[in-house]
C-alpha cells in the first residue's frame, strides 16, 4: 500500500507532468536551497566524524597509556627505576612497562630545546612508560603504592589535561549532529514553503483535476514528482560542492585539530547519503503540503 | 474498485429529505426528496440564485448535504472517502456553469483530462467526440480563444469522455445564442437515447418548451427552498 503510494507519486507520470504547469520560480528556489543545505551538512557532517575519530583517539589514548616520572638524586635515579620496573611488574593491569632511553628522552625534547642540549647534564625526571592491558590499572592504588615505596616516582595518568579536551571533542561532535538536524528541518520547511507556494499558484489546476475525478495521489503526485526530483539534484549538488571544498583544505599536521577535518576511508561514503536524504525530505514535506491543501478540497 | 451494480429500477442519484445551507447562512435547500431513474431526462429549473448549481453540486459530492441524505449509485455520499469521491466522478460526467478548462491545455488535452487523470491512454476516440461537438478544428485552440457555444460543446465533450452513467449539465445554453443552445441540446438528447441520465439546470424555460417534443423529460423546480414537480404549465 505504502510502496503502492510510493511508486504513484515517483514513478514518472507524463498526464501529471503536463496536467500541471510548470513552475520555474519555486524550482529554482527548491534547488538552490536543497543544494545550499546539502553544502552545510557536509561540514556538519565532517565536523561530526572528525570531532568523533579525535574523541576516541585521544580517548585511546589516554586510557592505554600512562606514564611515571622519576624525580631523585642523580644516584638514585636507577634504583628507583628499578624499583618502579618491579612495582609495576606486580600491578595488575599492566600490560608492559619500559623505561625510555636517555636518547627517546632527548628526542622527546628536542622539538622544545633544540637537538644539542645536554640532557645528562640537566636534573631531568627519568620517564616510564607504562602500557595497561584491556582491564586497565588501578591508579589511586598505583599512585598510594609509588608514594609508599619509590618516594621519588609521580603517577602521571594524563587524564587531568586530556579529559577536558576529550570532553570538548565530544560536545563539538554533538553540535555537529545537532547541526544536521536542523540543516533537515530547515531543508524541509523551505520546501513546505516552496511546495505551498506552488500549490497556491495552482489551486484552480487542482480543484479542476478533482472535479474530473482525479484522485489525490496523481494531484499530489504531480507536486511531489517535482519537488523531490529538485531536493536530489540540489542536494546532488551541493554535496559535490561540499566534497571537493574538504578535499581543498590544506592538511598539515597529522592528527591536527582544525586541518584534520574531513572523512577517512570508507568515511568518504558518508555523505553520499545526503542527496537521497535531501530526497527523502522533500518527498515527505510537498507530500503533506499537497495532502494538507487537498484536504480542504472534496 | 469496487462498483455497486444499479439494478435497472434502481435510482441512480436519490435525495432524502435533503437539505443545503451555505456555512453559516440560511437554509438555502430544504427537506429535497427526488429519485432519478437510469436513462432519465430531468430539466431543474427555478429562478436565479434558487439553488440549482448547489443542488448539482450535491450529486457529485462537490458539497455535502447539511440535512439529510444524498445517494450517488447506491453510496451515501456522507460515508464516501476521498477515493470514492473520485471514482464516482468518472461516472458522473459534469458540465460546469462556468466549464472549469485549464487554460494553459489545448482543447484536446482539456477534453482528454479525465482519461489523462485516470492514467488511460488518450485514443481516436478522442477525435470522434470532438467531431461529434464539432470542434475537430479547434483541438489544437486553447479555451481562451473559444467562444461561448465551441466552450460549452468543450465542456460536454470532457463531461461525457469516459463514458459516464450520468451527465449533470449545469446552465449548458446560458451565453450562447439558440441556434447553438438549440445544438447543445440535441447533443444531451442524443446522449440521453444511447441510455444516459440526463439531468440539466436551466432558467431557459424556451430550452425546456424546445425539448419536449424530442424527449420524455420531467421537470423540476426549486421554489421556495423546496423541490416541486413542473411540466403542465410549461
Ligand atoms: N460558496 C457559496 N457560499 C455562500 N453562498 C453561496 C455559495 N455559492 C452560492 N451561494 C448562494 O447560494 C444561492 C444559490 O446559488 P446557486 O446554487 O448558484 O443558484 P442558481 O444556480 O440556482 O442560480 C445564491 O444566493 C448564492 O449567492
Ligand atoms: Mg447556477
Amino acid at each position: 500500500m505504502i510502496a503502492d503510494t510510493l511508486r504513484l507519486m515517483i514513478a514518472p507520470n507524463k498526464a501529471s507532468d503536463t496536467v500541471v504547469p510548470p513552475t520555474g520560480f519555486t524550482a529554482r528556489l527548491t534547488v538552490f536551497a536543497a543544494g545550499a543545505m546539502a553544502f552545510l551538512a557536509v561540514f556538519a557532517l565532517a565536523l561530526s566524524v572528525s570531532t568523533g575519530r579525535l574523541a576516541d583517539r585521544w580517548e585511546a589514548e589516554l586510557n592505554s597509556s600512562v606514564t611515571i616520572r622519576i624525580s631523585a638524586p642523580a644516584d638514585q635515579v636507577e634504583a628507583q627505576t628499578l624499583a618502579v620496573l618491579k612495582v609495576l611488574d606486580q600491578t595488575a593491569g599492566v600490560a608492559s612497562a619500559r623505561a625510555l632511553e636517555p636518547d627517546e628522552q632527548r628526542a622527546l625534547l628536542a622539538p622544545w630545546f633544540g637537538p644539542d642540549v645536554p640532557l645528562e647534564e640537566l636534573p631531568l625526571p627519568r620517564l616510564v612508560d607504562v602500557v595497561q592491558g584491556p582491564q586497565g590499572l588501578d591508579a589511586a592504588g598505583l599512585r598510594l603504592r609509588l608514594a609508599a615505596e619509590v618516594p621519588g616516582a609521580v603517577l602521571d595518568d594524563h587524564s587531568r589535561w586530556r579529559a577536558p579536551l576529550v570532553d570538548a571533542a565530544r560536545a563539538l561532535r554533538m553540535l555537529g549532529w545537532i547541526a544536521l538536524g536542523l540543516i533537515g528541518i530547515t531543508t524541509a520547511a523551505m520546501i513546505t514553503l516552496a511546495a505551498n507556494a506552488a500549490l497556491a499558484a495552482n489551486a484552480q489546476v487542482i480543484r479542476v483535476l478533482r472535479l474530473v475525478g482525479a484522485r489525490d495521489t496523481f494531484i499530489a503526485g504531480a507536486f511531489v514528482r517535482r519537488f523531490t526530483l529538485r531536493g536530489l539534484i540540489g542536494a546532488a549538488a551541493g554535496t559535490t560542492a561540499g566534497i571537493v571544498a574538504i578535499i581543498l583544505l590544506p592538511n598539515g599536521a597529522e592528527g591536527g585539530f582544525l586541518t584534520g577535518l574531513g572523512f577517512e576511508g570508507l568515511g568518504w561514503l558518508s555523505p553520499v547519503l545526503i542527496p537521497p536524504l535531501g530526497a527523502i525530505v522533500a518527498f515527505a514535506a510537498t507530500r503533506a503540503a499537497a495532502l494538507r491543501t487537498l484536504s480542504g478540497l472534496r | 474498485m469496487r462498483r455497486i451494480r444499479v439494478k435497472d429500477e434502481q435510482a441512480v442519484i436519490e435525495l432524502r429529505d435533503t437539505s443545503y445551507s451555505y456555512r453559516g447562512g440560511e437554509p438555502l435547500l430544504q427537506g429535497m426528496t427526488l429519485q432519478v431513474a437510469p436513462g432519465s431526462f430531468h430539466f431543474l429549473t427555478g429562478p436565479s440564485g434558487a439553488g440549482k448549481s448547489t443542488l448539482l453540486k450535491l450529486m457529485y459530492a462537490e458539497l455535502q448535504a447539511t440535512g439529510g441524505a444524498v445517494t450517488l449509485f447506491g453510496q451515501d455520499s456522507r460515508v464516501m472517502d476521498r477515493n470514492a469521491v473520485a471514482d464516482v466522478r468518472t461516472r458522473i460526467g459534469v458540465v460546469h456553469q462556468d466549464c472549469q478548462f485549464l487554460d494553459h491545455l489545448s482543447i484536446a488535452d482539456n477534453v482528454a483530462l479525465p482519461l489523462m487523470v485516470q492514467g488511460k491512454p488518450v485514443g481516436s476516440d478522442l477525435h470522434d467526440l470532438l467531431a461529434w461537438v464539432g470542434l475537430s478544428d479547434r483541438m489544437h485552440a486553447f479555451p481562451p480563444e473559444l467562444s461561448g457555444g465551441e466552450r460549452q460543446r468543450a465542456a460536454l465533450a470532457r463531461a461525457v469522455i469516459l463514458s459516464p452513467d450520468v451527465i449533470l449539465a449545469d446552465e449548458p445554453t446560458g451565453n450562447i445564442d439558440w441556434d447553438m443552445s438549440q445544438r447543445v441540446l440535441q447533443l444531451l438528447v442524443e446522449l440521453n437515447k444511447m441510455g444516459k441520465t440526463v439531468m440539466v439546470a436551466t432558467h431557459d424555460i424556451a430550452l425546456i418548451r424546445a425539448a419536449k417534443p424530442q424527449v420524455s423529460t420531467r421537470i423540476l423546480r426549486i421554489s421556495n427552498k423546496r423541490l416541486q414537480s413542473a411540466g403542465a404549465e410549461l
